[in-house]
């Protein structure tokens, strides 16, 4: 019990466990807004859409194109901060745990 | 443009089919001698790289319904059938940020698994499998009609024949090989999917001159500039929110995809997988948009709503207009591929909520042993194999978009609150998990029914159309009459008699026709995509029911799953 209670307590733990819960909802709040911002220029925003980009090709394929491909590299920010910073933090804290 | 080869059994549709069919089965019979026990049975052993199973999550999640059906909307709706392949993608990085650690590391075979971690196994493994069966079987019912309407369509099989076949090859596959049979089922699907999406996209773009400018222009020219702005699929903005819910939240409370976590042999490669998988995804949306295009500037909407109403097989007609009958061969073998393999993840699926959570975690309480399981894993195959064959026949004619999203709808609001919930609030309990999915899924369920897309165009479809058929009738009579009236008219005699006569007609026809209107079908609850309720509902079911009583054993348990899962302690 105080050797679980030492590792929630440890400042590491703490500031691991933050960064995640912070890196995770900040993605996820972009990825909502990203998408819920598309629906609502489509639900109120329709002459923007329709706006010329160039030649016949209106803003709103532009658009929806971006919302696909910033969605895939949201997805590559995480894998590669999870994979290569969060992984090495958690050894850390991991081999510090279990040397108690 | 003549269409020679639709509906027809052509050679070369047959010998990629019959050629996919003999190299998928050579793998399951590979596969077999490696499926042994029940970790291989569900999870191939967890010996998946991160790529492949980034390519075989595509597999899963690309369906007929993504191929044929976007397409098909972008080239009759223009811009508004972008929408969906948006709506179809955003689903994926939530997914990764939010559940894809826990579910990872907390999890052995289902997403049960993690639900039940820290609370009491029995009621929770019950309701997230009613949860999982639920979404797959509409899954399934979407998956077996598209399926017999494409063969039926391309191969001129009947319907119910077509449905015998996949549904004994996708039995076999998952009978024998398990998951790890599946797998490669699903990465061959993928690579030819995205192989012959690719190629008809080049051979679209050459007719351009490689200039998208040029392709958007000459499907501007022919429909207008309105085809390529946002138009009337998006008229409420509260039901716009709703199936984006559903969507979004939906991938991540689908059984067949989050089972696929369990593949790989850790966090790292599943993180890479998801990474690839909306990679895959992303890319082939984008394919399935320029096909569109290029379907209804080649092709011409008149062919291809000639075909199919909805639009269905502008793809293949593309590939035919361009590629001839080989090309379309090809791409109809890919399609058949593409439901067989869907069909085969979803039934595995179903198979481990079966065996894993009502068997293993319900009826035995957690102790079965490994012959057992493997035995009682088999058996729910077939069982669901057989299941499904028969739903498709029932189901026969049904709009496959609407089973799809009945799926998305139960998943959004039974399997995803209590998921999350779960992972992230301290206080949630085991009523408040149970309560949270049983609403969920009975409220998302029931108001589908209640709305229009069921009450009135599957279970009122009778009265619908007989009402309809006397307004034409009573119109056209109506019509006849003023025209004779006109004619006399012309002819010069009693002409305000004549003119009293016609007004009074058309006074006549139009409270007819609205009271013909107001006897019309109306749907119990007003909105196709019921997610925005179901959904709120599920999570304030759960949180209300856990703070009214609270579960102490529970919360002591919060922290030594974070811990598990954050891979700190074992």
């Amino acid at each position: 019990m105080t050797r679980k209670t030492n590792i929630l307590n440890d400042a590491d733990f703490k500031s691991l466990s933050g960064r995640k819960n912070t890196i995770s909802l900040v993605l996820a709040v972009l990825e909502l807004v990203l998408y819920f911002g598309f629906i609502a220029l489509i639900a109120f925003n329709k002459p923007f859409l329709s706006a010329k980009f160039s030649g016949a090709i209106t803003v709103g394929i532009p658009i929806a194109i971006g919302t696909i491909l910033l969605s895939w590299v949201l997805t590559g920010v995480y894998m590669l901060w999870a994979n290569k910073k969060y992984y090495i933090l958690v050894k850390k804290v991991r081999d510090k745990a279990r040397g108690q | 443009m003549q269409l020679a080869a639709i509906g027809h059994a052509h050679i070369t549709s047959m010998l990629f089919f019959l050629f996919f069919v003999i190299m998928t089965l050579c793998i399951t019979y590979w596969a077999a001698k490696r499926t042994r026990t029940t970790e291989e049975f569900y999870s191939a052993g967890r010996s998946v790289t991160g790529f492949q199973n980034g390519l075989a999550l595509a597999g899963d999640y690309m369906s007929a319904a993504s191929f044929l059906g976007i397409a098909g909307l972008v080239s009759t709706k223009g811009y508004d059938g972008l929408i969906y392949s948006v709506g179809w993608l955003v689903g994926w990085p939530i997914m990764m940020f939010l559940i894809s650690e826990p579910l990872r590391n907390l999890g052995k075979y289902t997403f049960a698994d993690v639900v039940a971690c820290r609370f009491k196994q029995r009621p929770i493994r019950a309701a997230a499998a009613s949860g999982s069966l639920i979404t797959i079987l509409f899954y399934l019912i979407a998956q077996m009609v598209g399926a017999g309407t494409l063969v039926k369509f391309i191969f001129g099989v009947p319907y119910e024949a077509a449905l015998v076949v996949v549904g004994v090859l996708m039995i076999s596959y998952v009978l024998f090989g398990g998951m790890l049979a599946t797998t490669w089922v699903q990465i061959i699907k993928a690579v030819l999917l995205l192989g012959g999406a690719t190629i008809l996209v080049l051979l679209t773009l050459a007719q351009f001159g490689f200039s998208y400018g040029e392709l958007f222009g000459q499907a501007a020219k022919m429909y207008g500039d309105k085809f390529l702005e946002p138009g009337g699929l998006i008229t409420s903005p509260l039901e716009a929110f709703s199936l984006g819910l559903a969507l979004m939240f939906g991938t991540a409370g689908l059984p067949h995809i989050l089972m696929r976590f369990y593949t790989v042999p850790d966090i790292k490669e599943a993180r890479k997988s998801v990474f690839y998988a909306t990679g895959f995804i992303g890319y082939f949306y984008i394919l399935t948009v320029t096909i569109g295009f290029g379907a209804a500037a080649l092709v011409t909407q008149k062919v291809i709503m000639g075909v199919d109403k909805g639009g269905n097989m502008a793809g293949p007609l593309l590939a035919e207009f361009l590629g001839g009958t080989p090309f379309l061969g090809f791409l109809a073998a890919v399609g058949f591929a593409t439901i067989l393999a869907v069909v085969a993840g979803l039934t595995l699926a179903g198979a481990s909520a079966l065996s894993q959570d009502l068997y293993v975690g319900v009826v035995r309480r957690g102790a079965a042993d490994e012959k057992e399981e493997v035995k009682v894993s088999k058996i729910a195959t077939i069982g669901l194999g057989v299941t499904a064959i028969f739903l498709g026949i029932l189901f026969k004619g049904q709009n496959v978009a609407v089973m799809v999203g009945f799926a998305f709808a139960v998943a959004a609001s039974a399997n995803f609150p209590a998921l999350l919930l779960s992972l992230t609030w301290r206080k949630f309990t085991t009523m408040g998990a149970v309560t949270s999915l049983y609403t969920g899924l009975v409220l998302a369920a029931g108001l589908i029914i209640l709305g229009p897309a069921v009450w009135i165009d599957v279970i009122h479809k009778d009265d619908k159309a007989a009402l309809e058929k006397q307004i034409k009738e009573f119109e056209t009579g109506s019509k006849q009459k003023i025209e004779a009236l006109e004619k006399q008219k012309a002819a010069g005699r009693n002409l305000m008699k004549i003119d009293a006569a016609i007004a009074g007609e058309k006074r006549l026809a139009d409270a007819k026709r609205k009271e013909l209107n107001a006897a019309m079908p109306k749907a119990i609850f007003p909105m196709n995509n019921p997610a925005v309720i179901s959904m709120g509902v599920s999570f304030l079911t759960g949180i209300i029911v856990s703070l009214l009583l609270p579960e102490k054993e529970a919360q002591t348990r919060f922290d030594d799953e974070k811990l598990q899962y954050m891979q700190i302690s074992e």
